[in-house]
């Protein structure tokens, strides 16, 4: 972020136990080898389209190098979640956020802040690849040309961002050919590839394998793992096994119904080390969800 | 003899009955008067042509196109100034209809917020301005015409405008579902990279419409080619002996041109006429056939 914030963008990065130990009581387990400490994190995060109040009051901490997943059944608002971090909500007509949502202590949410900054910071991948109608050497410039970033080489840059994708051996003798001509996971990795390239901080992934086949979903899961080095990855996933394959940290959401209404409004049940919310879950609805005799 | 071979042979029985229910009498009905109702639409049109064409079939020749009227030798009266009218029109028709029409229908699709009452006020119009008769646009030209201080009537820049009122509705709506039919997807990609709304809309949203834009102009235009009534009110002559040389210049048009020569009771200019209604079929069957190469060739699936 180019104003103000920059210079909270840049400071403490604070440790993620204490926000950990509020959602969940016993904070004695060893957390993971690698140092941990908060990136962003959600404060009373609440959503709503028009009247209809989708989530309600997710506190969350994301860990930095870490992956979290998000899982929950269908219209528990995790997605919405996910579309709030990098303000991708704004683009939907009557959407309001309350709460705050922390970047590094900034509130995206705040006056000032330009959510175009914001998206530069934590980039996002989507569920469908979306590849643009442009060769895969111009999907990978697009971000760093629109966002005027400084760059020496973009021959070098888009090497490097394919090669941080894995990608760069099957597509490097066709970069000027349209990426429609790739296949369903290599363009999901090409939209990763895009996503690198603006060098975010942040990734978010709205279940990115959910459109791909086996074998195209673990080099997907595989290519997460390694970006887990120099990103922090927020991923939503409807499968529970890559959750549990993938993620460091899990939280569990749920919907509740409006005894009025009838409106489910969606919530956060559990979060925790991806291992206990597998083995040992705090939450008898989490119990139930990925024993799988609930949703 | 087993269950099996009993059971294939009554679904044999049941299924290998010898007729079809897609077969009876009502059905057969309704489909000779599908057939009767396709036929006769097509018959009229093809009849309406031959017979022009037959009419205007000892003019097909090139003093047709590059003569002017003449009363004096009706015999070589061609359509010269028509013809160059009708160009000249449709270019300053598309100068002034493409660029509004197109800017338009991009800010009420990425930037205008549906939930405006405004908004949803030009929405409704834009639907009831597409069906307004044609002579309401040309007294609306006249008028603007008026006001603007343009003494001369039946000028290029006249007629044009009549024109390009008429299908600004129409290039509004076609671009409107152009530029829908590029996915979300697109959009939230480009966004999420940090691009702007205006960066997403002129660098994907927009090239990704053209074929789409590109055939409703032509389609637009291959309306307004054929259009006399918004002309006639404009004052556009009805015949001009000379080529037009700019916006100011007076003119006439093809539809101006056989109008007012089916009225003239010399039979060689009505036979000319005839032949000039082949000539304008040409012109527009020519730009929706454009219109229909640009669609199959650049269409994208998404």
């Amino acid at each position: 972020m180019a104003n103000p914030p920059a210079t909270a963008t840049t400071s403490v990065d604070k440790p993620i136990v204490g926000s950990l130990s509020e959602v969940h009581a016993d904070a004695d387990r060893p957390l993971p080898a690698h140092p941990v400490t908060t990136v962003m994190e959600a404060r009373d995060l609440n959503v709503f389209y028009g009247d209809f109040h989708a989530v309600h009051d997710v506190n969350l901490a994301y860990g930095r190098n870490e992956i979290t997943a998000m899982i929950g059944p269908s219209g528990c608002g995790k997605s919405t979640v996910l579309r709030c971090l990098n303000r991708m909500n704004d683009l939907v007509t009557g959407a309001r956020v309350e709460g705050q949502v922390l970047y590094h202590d900034q509130d995206i949410y705040a006056k000032g802040v330009d959510p175009i900054a914001v998206r530069t910071h934590i980039g996002m991948v989507f569920q469908k690849p979306n590849p643009f109608p442009k060769s895969i050497y111009d999907n990978i410039a697009y971000g760093p040309r629109v966002t005027g970033m400084k760059v020496d080489s973009m021959d070098d840059l888009v090497e490097e961002a394919l090669r941080g994708a894995a990608l760069w051996d099957e597509v490097k003798d066709k970069l000027k050919q349209s990426a429609y001509g790739l296949s369903g996971g290599q363009q999901q990795r090409l939209c990763i590839a895009r996503t690198i390239a603006t060098k975010p901080d942040v990734i978010l992934m709205d279940e990115p394998c959910s459109a791909l086949d086996p074998i195209a979903t673990a080099r997907v899961e595989d290519l997460m793992i390694d970006l887990r080095k120099d990103y922090t990855i927020i991923v939503v996933t409807h499968n529970m096994q890559q959750a549990a394959r993938v993620s460091d940290r899990t939280a569990f959401f749920t919907a509740r119904p409006d005894e009025t209404t009838g409106n489910r409004t969606g919530l956060l049940v559990e979060y925790d080390l991806t291992s206990k919310i597998f083995s040992n879950p705090g939450d008898k609805r989490t119990e139930d969800y990925i024993s799988g005799r609930f949703g | 003899m087993s269950i099996a071979a009993t059971t294939a042979r009554e679904v044999t029985a049941q299924l290998a009955t010898g007729k079809s229910k897609d077969r009876t009498v009502g059905s057969l009905v309704f489909l000779c008067a599908l057939w009767f109702s396709l036929f006769f639409g097509v018959m009229v049109l093809v009849a309406l042509i031959a017979s022009t064409a037959i009419k205007g079939a000892p003019r097909f020749d090139a003093e047709l196109l590059t003569n002017y009227t003449s009363i004096v030798r009706p015999e070589t009266a061609g359509f010269r100034a028509g013809i160059l009218g009708s160009l000249w029109l449709m270019l300053f028709t598309a100068i002034m209809a493409v660029p509004l029409g197109i800017a338009a229908a991009v800010y009420l699709e990425e930037f205008a917020d549906p939930n405006k009452p405004w908004n949803r006020l030009i929405e409704v119009n834009l639907q009831n301005l597409a069906a307004v008769p044609s002579i309401v646009y040309g007294l609306l030209a006249v008028a603007v015409m008026a006001l603007l201080g343009f003494d001369d009537a039946g000028i290029v820049l006249g007629g044009a405008l009549a024109l390009a009122l008429l299908i600004l509705p129409v290039i509004i709506i076609t671009t409107r579902e152009a530029v829908r039919a590029v996915p979300r997807e697109i959009r939230d990609g480009s966004l999420a990279l940090g691009a702007t709304v205006w960066q997403t809309t002129w660098r994907q949203t927009l090239p990704s419409a053209v074929p789409g834009i590109a055939t409703g102009t032509i389609l637009g235009l291959s309306r307004a080619i054929g259009e006399a009534a918004p002309l006639v009110v404009v004052g556009l002559a009805g015949s001009v002996l000379f080529d037009p040389e700019g916006m100011m210049s007076k003119v006439t048009a093809l539809p101006m041109q056989i109008y007012s020569l089916t009225s003239q009771s010399r039979e060689e200019l009505r036979e000319a006429a005839s032949a000039a209604i082949i000539v304008l079929l040409v012109m527009i069957l020519g730009l929706n056939a454009l219109a229909i190469y640009i669609r199959n060739k650049f269409q994208r699936s998404w």
